[in-house]
C-alpha cells in the first residue's frame, strides 16, 4: 500500500504528468467552449426559425380573418391542422372555448396570456396524456376571439439533448484518453529514467564499466544516456590514467627510496672511519637530489596539464629562445665530440613561455647528447627553427638509433623508457615534458625518423597577427 | 650577516638556523607572519628568507606590507608551490629572489650571500671595472685583461665572467649562473653549466700561476685569490 501510494506520488511529480495534465486541461477547455458554442448556435437558429414561421402563418391567418370573418378562419385552420406535420393551431373564443384547430388540453390560463412563449400541450388525435413542449403565440383578433399558433419544439429539444451527450461523451472520451496516455508516457519515461538512475548507481557504487542503455530512437533521453556514457568513458580514461601514473611513480620512486635507506643502512651498519661515514651521507644526500628533481618534473607536468601555467605565457620569439638553448649546449656538445648545426629563421613571435620552451628544448637537446650515439659515425645534432604556415617548426635532429615507430606514442608517457636507454642515467620524464608543453602552446610533440636517428618536432602555432576584433559567429 | 627567517615549518626552521649560524651568521626565527612582520621592520637584517605560506599574514603580503613602510632589506622567498608563474608573482611582490622547495642548503646559502652583498652596492655604487688579482674586467668597454695582456671573450663568457666577478669571493651556484647569465629558470640536470665554467677558466687561468676560478664542491664556483679547492 505505501509502495504503490509512494509510486503514485513519483508519478505524481514528474514532468511528463505534469505535461499531460496541462494537455488535457488546455484541450478539455477547446472542447468544451467548441462544442458548447455549436450547440447554443443551433438552438438560437432554430428558435429564430420557429419563430419567423409562426410569425407569417399568424400574419396570413389574421388576414383570412379580417377578409373572410371567423367562418373563412375555422376552414383554414380545420383545413392545416389536417395537413401532415402540421403546426399547432387553436381557435378560441373570448372565454377560451376551442373553436378550432389541433390543440387539445392546454395548462389552465394559458390561453388567457398573449404574446409569445413556451407551454406544454396535447393534440387532440392523440391519445396517450403525456404532453409535448411547443412554443407558441397568442394573438387577439378582433371580435374577441384568440388565435393561437405553436410549433411543436419536442425534436429540437430531443436534437439539442443529443448534442449535450456527445458534448459530455467527448468530453469523457478526451479525459479518458488523456488520462491513459499520459499515464503510459509518464510510465514509459519514468521507466527509462528509474533504469538510468538505477545504472548510475551501481556505477556510483563502484562498477565503473557499466553503461547506459540507448533505447536507438535518438530522442533526447537517447542523447543524454549518450553523453553520459561519452563522459563514462572519458572518467574511465582519466582514471586509467591517473592509475597508471601513480603505479609509476611508486614504482619510480620506490626504487631511488629504497635505494637510499638501503645506502644509510648500509653505512650504519659497516663503515667505520668518518672518511666512510661522510662519503655514505654524500652519496644519500645525492640519491635525495634525485628524487627532488623527479617530484619536480612530474608537479611541473601535471601543472601543465591542469592549465595552470596559462597566466604566465606572454609573447616571445622562438627564435631567440631556440638560439639561446643552442647556444648553452653547444659547449657541451663540443666537449662530447659532437657537432651541433644550428640554423634557425629569423622573428618567429609566439605566444607562450620561454621559460618552458626552453626547459622543452634543454630535455631534447639533453636526449640527442645521451643518446643520439651511434657506433661508426661521428655523432651530429641538427636544431633549426622554421615558419611553416601558421606554425614553427622546431626540429631537434640526432643521428643515433632512433626510435622504433611502435614505441614513439609510448614513450612520450610518463616513466616511459626503452629497454635500451635503462641503463644512462635519467628519469623518463623529459619527453613527457616536452610534450606537455607543446601541449600547453596549443602544439604538438611529433617523433620521426630522421634516417638513421630520431627527429622531434615541436611544432606551436605562430602568434596570430592582430586582426580587427569580429564577433566569433558573425558566419551565422 | 645577520639573517631573519619567517618559517611556520619549526623543522626547517630550527634546521636553516642551525645550518647558517654554522655558517657563522647570526640568525633569527619567527614562526608567523605577523611576527616576522614585527621582527623585520625593527631589528637590522641583512636578508630575510621568506616561506610564502605563512599563518596570520603570508608571505607575499608581508613582502608588500615592508616595501610599503620603505623597508627594503633584499628578501628571499622559499615556496613550496611550483615553478613558471608562483616566481613572478613573488618577485613581482617585491621579493629579491625565488627558491622552489626542496632546496639545497648550499644553494640557500650562496644566494643569500649574494643577496646580502647587494644590499651594500646600489646600481649607482657599482664600480664599471672589477679586479681580482691581476684580472681585471671593463664593463663599459666589454674588455678583459689579466695581467695586461687583452683576453677575448665571447658575449656569453664576458657575461659570465662579470657574473663571477660582480660576486667575487662569493659562492655562485650552477642555476644562478644559468639564472643571470642565460635567463633560464630550471634545474640544468646535466653538466652545461660546468663546460661553459671550464672553457671561461681555460681562457683565464691557463697559463697563469694562481687559478682565480674556483669549483666549491657540492655548490658551485667561487671567483677569489686562493687556492684551488682549499674549500668544500
Amino acid at each position: 500500500m505505501n509502495a504503490s501510494m509512494s509510486a503514485l506520488g513519483k508519478l505524481v511529480r514528474t514532468t511528463a504528468f505534469k505535461l499531460s495534465l496541462a494537455y488535457l486541461l488546455i484541450f478539455t477547455i477547446f472542447a468544451f467552449v467548441g462544442l458548447g458554442y455549436v450547440a447554443w448556435n443551433a438552438q438560437r437558429l432554430l428558435t429564430n426559425q420557429f419563430v419567423s414561421t409562426i410569425e407569417s402563418e399568424i400574419n396570413s391567418l389574421s388576414d383570412q380573418y379580417r377578409f373572410g370573418g371567423l367562418r373563412r378562419l375555422v376552414n383554414i385552420v380545420e383545413r392545416r391542422s389536417r395537413a401532415p406535420g402540421a403546426m399547432l393551431y387553436l381557435v378560441t373564443t373570448e372565454a377560451g372555448e376551442r373553436v378550432a384547430g389541433n390543440v387539445g388540453a392546454l395548462p389552465p390560463g394559458v390561453i388567457g396570456r398573449t404574446g409569445q412563449f413556451e407551454t406544454l400541450y396535447n393534440r387532440t388525435d392523440e391519445t396517450e396524456a403525456r404532453p409535448d413542449m411547443a412554443i407558441v403565440r397568442v394573438y387577439l383578433l378582433p371580435g374577441g376571439f384568440r388565435l393561437l399558433v405553436g410549433r411543436d419544439i419536442e425534436e429540437s429539444r430531443r436534437l439539442q439533448e443529443v448534442i449535450y451527450r456527445a458534448f459530455g461523451y467527448s468530453l469523457l472520451f478526451i479525459v479518458v484518453l488523456g488520462c491513459v496516455g499520459g499515464w503510459f508516457i509518464t510510465r514509459r519515461v519514468l521507466k527509462r529514467v528509474d533504469d538510468m538512475t538505477e545504472i548510475t548507481r551501481h556505477i556510483m557504487a563502484g562498477d565503473l564499466g557499466g553503461r547506459l542503455t540507448i533505447a536507438g530512437t535518438g530522442d533526447e533521453l537517447d542523447r543524454l544516456a549518450q553523453n553520459l556514457n561519452d563522459m563514462l568513458d572519458r572518467m574511465g580514461e582519466l582514471m586509467r590514467g591517473m592509475q597508471e601514473v601513480s603505479d609509476n611513480i611508486a614504482h619510480d620512486l620506490k626504487t631511488p627510496l629504497t635505494r637510499l635507506r638501503n645506502k644509510a643502512d648500509e653505512a650504519l651498519r659497516t663503515a667505520s672511519t668518518p672518511d666512510e661515514l661522510k662519503s655514505a651521507l654524500e652519496a644519500t644526500i645525492e640519491e635525495s637530489d634525485n628524487l627532488i628533481r623527479i617530484f619536480n618534473a612530474l608537479l611541473m607536468i601535471a601543472r601543465l596539464e591542469a592549465g595552470n601555467a596559462r597566466d604566465a605565457l606572454a609573447d616571445f620569439d622562438a627564435a631567440e629562445a631556440v638560439r639561446d638553448v643552442a647556444e648553452l649546449y653547444d659547449a657541451l656538445a663540443e666537449e662530447a665530440g659532437v657537432s651541433l648545426d644550428v640554423s634557425v629563421e629569423d622573428d618567429l613571435p609566439i605566444h607562450g613561455s620561454r621559460e618552458l620552451l626552453g626547459q622543452a628544448m634543454a630535455n631534447l637537446l639533453d636526449n640527442a647528447l645521451k643518446y643520439g650515439a651511434s657506433t661508426g659515425a661521428p655523432q651530429a645534432i641538427s636544431v633549426s627553427a622554421q615558419r611553416n604556415g601558421g606554425e614553427v617548426r622546431i626540429v631537434v635532429a640526432d643521428r643515433g638509433p632512433g626510435i622504433p615507430e611502435a614505441e614513439r606514442g609510448r614513450v612520450l608517457e610518463r616513466f616511459v623508457r626503452l629497454e635500451t636507454a635503462r641503463s644512462r642515467p635519467g628519469f623518463g620524464l623529459g619527453l613527457s615534458l616536452a610534450a606537455a608543453v607543446a601541449r600547453l602552446h596549443g602544439g604538438s610533440l611529433l617523433l620521426e625518423d630522421n634516417e638513421p636517428g630520431l627527429r622531434v618536432v615541436l611544432a606551436l602555432p605562430l602568434k596570430a597577427i592582430e586582426l580587427p576584433q569580429a564577433p566569433l559567429q558573425s558566419a551565422a | 650577516m645577520r639573517i631573519l627567517i619567517i618559517e611556520d615549518d619549526k623543522e626547517a626552521a630550527s634546521y636553516l638556523v642551525k645550518a647558517f649560524r654554522e655558517a657563522g651568521h647570526v640568525a633569527d626565527h619567527a614562526a608567523d607572519g605577523l611576527d616576522g612582520y614585527a621582527l623585520a621592520e625593527e631589528g637590522d637584517y641583512d636578508v630575510l628568507v621568506v616561506d610564502r605560506m605563512l599563518p596570520k599574514l603570508d608571505g607575499l603580503s608581508l613582502i608588500r606590507s615592508l616595501r610599503e613602510q620603505r623597508v627594503e632589506t633584499p628578501v628571499l622567498i622559499l615556496s613550496a608551490l611550483g615553478q613558471v608563474d608562483d616566481r613572478v608573482k613573488g618577485l613581482r611582490a617585491g621579493g629579491d629572489d625565488y627558491l622552489p622547495k626542496p632546496y639545497a642548503f648550499s644553494e640557500l646559502l650562496a644566494r643569500v650571500e649574494v643577496l646580502s652583498r647587494r644590499r651594500a652596492s646600489t646600481p649607482t655604487t657599482e664600480p664599471t671595472v672589477y679586479r681580482i688579482a691581476d684580472l681585471e674586467l671593463d664593463r663599459l668597454s666589454h674588455r678583459v685583461t689579466r695581467s695586461g695582456q687583452e683576453i677575448v671573450l665571447q658575449p656569453r663568457e664576458f657575461r659570465l665572467l662579470e657574473y663571477l666577478m660582480k660576486n667575487a669571493n662569493q659562492v655562485v651556484t650552477r642555476t644562478m649562473l644559468l639564472e643571470h647569465v642565460w635567463d633560464y629558470h630550471f634545474d640544468p640536470q646535466t653538466n652545461v653549466i660546468d663546460v661553459h665554467v671550464s672553457r671561461l677558466r681555460a681562457k683565464i687561468d691557463k697559463g697563469f700561476d694562481k687559478p682565480l676560478i674556483h669549483t666549491i664542491r657540492g655548490a658551485g664556483y667561487m671567483v677569489r685569490v686562493g687556492q684551488e679547492g682549499d674549500e668544500e
